[in-house]
């Protein structure tokens, strides 16, 4: 017990574990989505922790920041339509019926059996060993960056990323799909106090956004980071509601989900040629095409991941009654 | 003399985090709670700013402590207001 | 006991109650947490098995397959959101 950092380790272990159980098992749903958020926040310092900044920036932004405010705006809407019946406030939304005991049994052996495999294979697996470490220090010089993750998110594995647009580019068709004509519970009225707020964090905000996405040619961050960070701007001009999504800005919208992909493709194709496959940059372009790749992508999660959470596809008030009516 | 000064202001203000956490476990009701959560965090996160603020290396690092001191401060005080405006009305509306 | 081998665990563990509760839960809401909690075990044992011991750095390949990870997850959600919501609204326009 030399080493204080395994007192840390062990505690924040031990709490990440506990709060992934009381997430589970939390009666209100409210309370479980506010646990699974500082679930995240925990899991972004054990990751921290593991010398991973990238991914805990990644994780605090995108998978807990951004999805908790989904979360909680969804856990509202389910709210509010239980309430329109009259329904009391539920704590699970979804009826409850009785499970005959084989089935829980069946299911606690499955997963016990998984669990018990998972751990089996992490135990035997040599930890530490030799990954990919060699190969992506090998072609730093190449990739024209100076950081190893984003070398390899806009370089070496750039296909990978390109796919990762596209399916957050899918994600918003199909939401803007699933949700029209959907009736939207009013949103909850937030204070004086809130706008003077929003107002105050909004400019710092652009400028962290903004900071984090030129940093990371050369440092922890990026566009994806960056781009959750300028989304969070977008949340808060919602909640705000010193932004409201007008049926005219559509198109704008359009144009915005889809400039990251068209420009990252248009880029991957126009570099082919002179014997260079998809993707492989010319080396002494590479700085400047990565970051407007980056400048680029990151305008279109923000716009998408504010979209995502803003939900149904802004419509003109009496097209949706009439679509609703027929 | 500047490392221990820093430790001390780091430990001390951990003290306050400790004594907000427990006035959250043991206050009675949610204003009590949201008292004893907001000023006692709001000090301890200034004691610990403060404490790295002393062992930073360059000015641009004391700038950037500032920063993030002056905005969670900004943002947990927003949040105490928002949560006892909310339950007020919840109050409200439960004895209507 | 070294960080890989504590988190790896942890990781492990996370996955198996997200796994548990996927199969076991019976709102749809809670369903998402438990895959996301599923996630994010996958994504601890990812970052575990990046790390190497400090003075050398860790491998980026498997942190940028994290990074994409938890954008697509955030993907899914957005769409199992929306459809739990049209679900719900459609349920309710039944009972009416």
């Amino acid at each position: 017990m030399t080493d204080p950092f395994l007192i840390l380790d062990l505690l924040l272990a031990g709490a990440v574990i506990a709060l992934a159980i009381a997430t589970l098992t939390a009666r209100d749903l409210f309370a479980a989505i506010v646990l699974f958020i500082v679930l995240g926040l925990l899991s972004a310092l054990a990751w921290v922790r593991l010398s991973a900044p990238d991914v805990a920036l990644a994780e605090a932004a995108i998978g807990t920041g951004v999805t908790g405010a989904l979360l909680l705006k969804t856990l509202h809407h389910l709210r509010y339509v239980a309430g329109t019946l009259g329904e009391q406030a539920a704590h699970g939304v979804t009826p409850v019926t009785p499970v005959p005991m084989s089935v829980i049994w069946a299911n606690a052996a499955f997963c016990g059996l998984i669990t018990l495999g998972l751990a089996i294979a992490f135990l035997d697996a040599p930890l530490g060993g030799p990954g990919f470490d060699a190969l992506v220090a090998d072609a730093m010089p190449a990739s024209g960056v100076d950081h190893g993750v984003t070398a390899v998110l806009l370089n070496f594995r750039s296909y990978d990323t390109l796919m990762e647009v596209v399916v957050l580019l899918a994600a918003v068709i199909a939401v803007w799909q699933i949700e029209r004509g959907l009736s939207e519970a009013p949103a909850p009225d937030l204070s004086v106090i809130w706008q003077g707020f929003a107002r105050l964090t909004l400019p710092a905000i652009v400028v962290v956004g903004t900071y984090l996405l030129w940093k990371g040619s050369e440092a922890p961050g990026g566009a994806f980071q960056g781009g959750a960070v300028l989304a969070a701007v977008g949340i808060l001009l919602l909640l705000s509601r010193l932004y409201v999504p007008h049926p005219s800005h559509r198109a704008l919208a359009r144009w915005g989900f889809v400039l990251g992909t068209g420009v990252f493709a248009g880029v991957a194709l126009l570099v082919t040629g002179g014997g260079r496959v998809t993707f492989e940059y010319p080396p002494e372009h590479a700085k400047t095409l990565i970051l407007l790749i980056e400048g680029l992508v990151t305008v279109s999660i923000a716009v998408t991941l504010a979209a995502l959470f803003h939900g149904r596809e802004p419509v003109a008030l009496r097209a949706k009654e009439a679509g609703h009516d027929a | 003399m500047l490392d221990l000064m820093a430790a001390s202001l780091v430990v001390f203000g951990a003290v306050f985090f400790i004594a907000g956490t427990v006035g959250l476990l043991r206050f009675p009701d949610i204003y009590c709670r949201l008292h004893a959560l907001t000023k006692a965090d709001g000090l301890g996160l200034a004691l610990v700013a403060l404490g790295m603020a002393l062992k930073a290396e360059s000015f641009g690092e004391v700038f950037r402590i500032v920063l993030i001191w002056f905005f969670v401060a900004l943002a947990s005080a927003t949040c105490g207001h928002l949560i006892a405006a909310y339950a007020r009305q919840a109050d409200r509306e439960g004895k209507a | 006991m070294t960080p890989d081998l504590i988190y790896g665990l942890t990781g492990i563990a996370v996955f198996a109650i997200g796994l548990t509760g996927a199969l076991c839960a019976q709102d749809r809401l809670r369903r998402v947490l438990a895959l996301k909690l599923c996630s994010l075990g996958a994504g601890f044992l990812l970052v575990v098995a990046a790390w190497r011991e400090p003075p050398a750095a860790p491998d980026p390949v498997p942190h940028a397959l994290v990074i994409t990870g938890i954008v697509v997850m955030i993907s899914a959600t957005a769409v199992a959101l929306a459809l739990i919501r049209r679900l719900q609204s459609l349920e309710a326009e039944d009972d009416d």
